[in-house]
């Protein structure tokens, strides 16, 4: 019987050889497509069902009734719930290239390599004992076929070595062929997928055997499951969520879970699949357990050992190979478990361990030519052969009289540990790594304390006298006991007691330190993920020779893959050579290849030698602190938006200071219009209400007063016409009628018009006729009107006693044409003002509204020149600017 | 004796029509058409009645006023305001200096008399009528 089993053991083996080499083979040529399957992916997290639950699934029924449902609902409520946690933690996973738990945990706390040590070792004593428990269960399952005792089975150290160095075999072979951990081990995955089915498979058959052959059918099944005491609702509502909690915490955390959920995943989107088919999976294993018990301890004998029913039972009825087939479902468990478990764990060893301390002792620095891979690989194998040994030694020392289902919980309770890190580094920004070690060490210094050591018995580990009166008597800190606590499970207590100080150690570690700019960096990497799904930006590079990084690229990814990798960047930058720049987005997709390799703390290490320093730059921190980013963003939004408020407000002002400016200007301009409006109409109001009213007026009078009457009138038609004209003028609606003429005609017509005044007064006017002989090309009528316009004002407001007006003519780049009189000139505060509508240049009454000078300035600048006053002539003197170019030289 | 008024003034031809009115009515009428100095001349000229036009050269109507009203010789003197501009501010203004009468230009001749005649029997005209 025996050799049989060793023969069908060993077939199997070789069987999951061959999947495996196929699947590498398929995947090697590019078919692998089937291999990536939802399906596939679903299948391979079931290494979450190890013997512990093949096997230990009936003897927790056995033992405490439906608690080993809450085993199974833990992980179904984390799948079912992908959205939430899973999915972010994928993500992180394919973005960061995370080899493993102590990766994630070290790459999202700045890179620590102690963190990952940390981890490492955790997860490396969490897992021990599971690998030990492992090998126990296969050895026990062969001691039941060979020595036909079907209650107890004595160890033989033989089995479980063999087994042991089987599964170590096949690891190293499968588990490390590809040197990127990061990449998929296709292999591994497909003979953990059919391993899966084939647990599923020996487990349901023995079920419908159990039910439809031993227990007489569905309902005679149910039927005796309600008359043992099986049946009934056994359930510690605490242990049972406190179960389901440690149960989900460490489908989250154990490193053979988050190989395969995690580091495998290739499609982000199976996870839709598998949060539905896994928990199904999950539910089609535990159809049959309590069937199994119950109808178990019926047949079987009193004292049998009750979590290996799914094997004796069959056995017991003379089902050989039914037997068998169990036997393969419980191996199957057993032999995936390992496999993940030793490939995740010598993923975190190599890549944290020892690739650290090579790097640091070994050799001088990373530049250094010689191949690195086969270190790495080494390192993974002898890690492999290490971690299973480890199990096997503490599967010799524990006895492996414990059990199973025991093991197991102080297991998860153990690698449990990580959950505060890993979820509060992927939720919380503030999250550090002060806090992260001080949660770590805390929760893994109270689980040592309350369930491992205790887990070996009294007297074992930790001295008897501490279990009932507390270490050196202290009775508030008995392991099982802490603070009082007796009532409690010891499990719950433990994991109560470790989470409890763990995550209060990581909050307050975290609320208290201040997180390095790296941290900062990641922390936003890891919560944002979705956000933004780059890396960060950590390398100012271009310190680094190309071929340095080449050197080491080499090395460690192998010369075929690094040259690809380098001609593909250096392409991708522009095909400038056969060489990429060192840009720091260059270096951080190597670092990021590299990580895959060696993990991401010694990859940035490994970078961080040859480039010779690493800095954040102020944009990185910008868009790590993506709330300041965000806040930042906000605020420059709100700064733009009052500072276009600031403007428009400013605007608004100008146009109402303006507004308000033309307003009084308008109110001042109609106060003068009609200033000037009623005066006139004042007087021809009076005289002709006196022609009217008065009787004997003599002819003499008559004739004045209506004469007085008469230029008022044509007083307030002259004050209309110009209003009118400035008006037009100001306007800009003015027609200017070019002609060409000489310069000397329009002074002489202006001179004509308005040297004499009515009374015939004359004002004398010098000019220079040679220099007038200028042609010009304007509108002579409206130039003539500020030339009449000058010469009238010097004949009214001229104050000398012979008065004189000289003009004189200067053409150059601009015609300038000076009107100088010998008068006394305009007072300095006035000249300012002559130019405005309504300033009068003296106070004299000269019958002028003071437009004139306003309407000159306005048609001269039509023109395209300008008037101006020029003190300091003696008398008043304006100067009409003209363009050179409206005068063509004189011929 | 006849009432002596003193019109303040510097446009020529409503000074000539004024005095023309006034003159008839047997008013003996004194003209001055500086602002600077209008307030030494009514020391001098100590006139029953002032008809003070507002924009003067040299000093506003309302300063002149603003002046004689502080002077006790001449604070009771009725004073007849004449602007060109009348906006109900100019008016304004012009009372709040104490004005005893307001007319904006033109004016009645008969409105003028009326005007004049009433102050110079001290009932002091509130607010004239627009014509």
């Amino acid at each position: 019987m025996l050799n049989t089993l060793v023969a069908v053991c060993i077939a199997y083996a070789l069987f999951l050889f061959a999947i495996a080499f196929a699947a590498e083979r398929i995947a090697a040529h590019g078919q692998a497509r089937w291999l990536r399957s939802p399906a596939v992916y679903t299948l391979s997290l079931s290494i979450y069902c190890t013997a512990w639950t093949f096997y230990g699934a009936v003897g927790s029924a056995v033992r405490s009734g439906f608690e080993y449902m809450a085993i199974y609902l833990g992980p179904s409520l984390v799948l079912v719930g992908w959205w939430w946690i899973l999915r972010k933690l994928v993500r992180i996973g394919r973005s960061q290239r995370i080899t493993s738990v102590a990766d994630l945990v070290s790459s999202r706390y700045g890179k620590s390599n102690l963190l990952a040590v940390g981890v490492t070792l955790l997860a490396v004593i969490g897992t021990t004992p599971y690998i030990a428990l492992q090998l126990q269960s296969v050895t026990l399952s062969f001691e039941v076929f060979s020595a036909g005792d079907l209650a107890t089975g004595e160890e033989t150290g033989q089995t479980a070595l063999w087994v042991a160095a089987g599964l170590a075999l096949f690891t190293v072979i499968f588990g490390t062929r590809n040197l990127d951990a990061n990449e998929r081990h296709n292999g591994v995955v497909m003979a953990i997928a059919v391993e899966a089915v084939v647990k599923l498979f020996a487990l349901l058959a023995v079920g419908v055997f159990v039910v439809w052959g031993l227990g007489g059918g569905l309902s005679e099944t149910l039927a005796r499951i309600d008359a043992s005491e099986l049946g009934h609702w056994r359930i510690d509502g605490g242990r049972w969520a406190g179960v389901m909690l440690l149960s989900a915490a460490a489908f989250l955390c154990l490193p053979r879970i988050f190989q395969v959920l995690v580091v495998e995943n290739d499609n982000e989107t199976h996870l839709r699949t598998a949060s539905w088919a896994f928990p199904l999976y999950l539910g089609l294993m535990s159809l049959f357990v309590v069937p199994i018990a119950v109808i178990g301890l019926d047949l079987l004998p009193e004292g049998s050992n009750p979590d290996l029913f799914v094997l004796t039972l069959p056995l017991s009825q003379g089902q050989g190979g039914l037997a068998v087939l169990s036997f393969l479902g419980g191996f199957s468990s057993a032999t995936s478990m390992v496999i993940v478990a030793a490939i995740a764990l010598s993923t975190m060893v190599s890549n944290h361990v020892v690739m650290p301390l090579w790097l640091r002792f070994a050799e001088p620095g990373a530049t250094v030519s010689g191949d690195v891979r086969g270190v790495v690989l080494l390192a993974r194998r002898l890690s492999i052969i290490g971690v299973v040994m480890l199990g096997y030694l503490y599967y010799r020392l524990s006895g492996g009289g414990e059990a199973l289902a025991t093991i197991g919980f102080v297991s998860f309770a153990g690698v449990a540990q990580v959950l505060p890190a890993m979820l509060g580094g992927i939720f919380w920004r503030g999250a550090s790594k002060a806090g992260a070690f001080t949660g770590l060490i805390l929760g893994f210094v109270v689980w040592n304390y309350t369930l491992f050591l205790p887990s070996f018995g009294p007297g074992v580990l930790m001295p008897e006298a501490w279990f009932a009166d507390g270490p050196f008597g202290i009775g508030f800190l008995r392991p099982q006991a802490m603070f009082g606590l007796s009532e409690m499970d010891p499990l719950l207590h433990a994991f109560f007691w470790s989470m409890s100080v763990n995550t209060a150690g990581f909050i307050l570690g975290s609320l208290v330190s201040f997180p390095q700019p790296l941290e900062r960096l990641q922390g936003a990497q890891f919560v944002n993920v979705f956000e933004h799904s780059t890396s960060p930006r950590s390398w100012t590079g271009n310190v680094a020779q190309s071929e340095d990084l080449m050197i080491m690229a080499q090395r460690i990814l192998g010369a075929r893959d690094a040259q690809e990798l380098f001609e593909r960047e250096a392409e991708r930058q522009g095909g400038r050579g056969p060489l990429p720049d060192v840009t720091p987005q260059f270096l951080e997709t190597l670092e990021r290849e590299l990580a895959g390799s060696v993990g991401a703390a010694t990859a940035h290490a490994m970078v961080g030698q040859i480039v010779g320093g690493m800095s954040v730059s102020v944009e990185d921190l910008m868009a790590v602190a993506d709330e300041t980013a965000q806040m930042m963003e906000y605020s420059a939004r709100l700064e733009a938006q009052s500072q276009e408020l600031a403007r428009t407000a400013a605007q608004l002002r100008e146009a109402n200071a303006k507004l308000t400016r033309l307003s009084v200007q308008k109110d001042a301009f109609l106060s003068q219009i009609s200033h000037e409006l009623r005066t006139p109409m004042t007087s021809i109001r009076a005289f002709s209400e006196i022609l009217r009213d008065t009787a004997g007026l003599g002819d003499a009078e008559k004739t004045k007063y209506a004469s007085i009457i008469h230029d008022e009138a044509i007083r307030l038609t002259r004050l209309l016409d110009d209003l009118l004209d400035l008006s037009v003028l100001e306007n800009g609606q003015v027609n200017l009628n070019l002609r060409e003429g000489l310069l000397s005609d329009v002074l002489d017509r202006a001179v004509a018009a308005a040297a004499a005044d009515e009374a015939g007064r004359r004002l004398e006017i010098r000019r220079d006729r040679a220099a007038e002989q200028i042609v010009l090309h304007t509108d002579l009528d409206r130039l003539s009107q500020v030339f009449i316009n000058l010469i009238a004002n010097a004949r009214k407001y001229c104050d000398a006693p012979r008065p004189r007006l000289e003009i004189s003519v200067r053409a150059g780049a601009r015609l300038a044409i000076d009107f100088t009189d010998n008068g006394s000139g305009v007072a300095a505060e006035a000249q300012d003002v002559i130019f405005e509508k309504f300033s009068r240049v003296s106070d004299q009454k000269a019958g002028g509204a003071g437009l004139g000078l306003a309407i000159c300035r306005q048609i001269v600048t039509r023109l395209g020149g300008d008037i101006t006053y020029v003190p300091g002539r003696g008398g008043a003197s304006f100067r009409v600017s003209l363009p050179g170019d409206l005068a063509i030289a004189a011929q | 004796m006849s009432k002596h008024v003193l019109l303040i003034e510097d446009e020529p031809n409503i000074i000539e029509a004024i005095s023309f009115i006034l003159s008839r009515e047997g008013l003996a009428v004194e003209t001055h058409s500086d602002g600077t100095t209008a307030n030494e001349k009514l020391r001098g000229a100590s006139p029953d009645l002032l008809i003070l036009d507002v924009m003067l050269p040299g000093k506003s109507g309302y300063d002149i006023l603003r002046e004689l009203r502080a002077d006790p010789a001449t604070a009771a003197l009725p004073v007849l305001m004449l602007t060109a501009r009348g906006q109900t501010r100019d008016r304004e203004m012009a009372e709040r200096e104490g004005v005893s009468a307001f007319m904006s230009k033109p004016f009645a001749n008969s409105e003028m008399l009326d005007t004049v005649r009433a102050l110079l029997n001290g009932v002091p005209e509130e607010a004239p009528g627009k014509p």
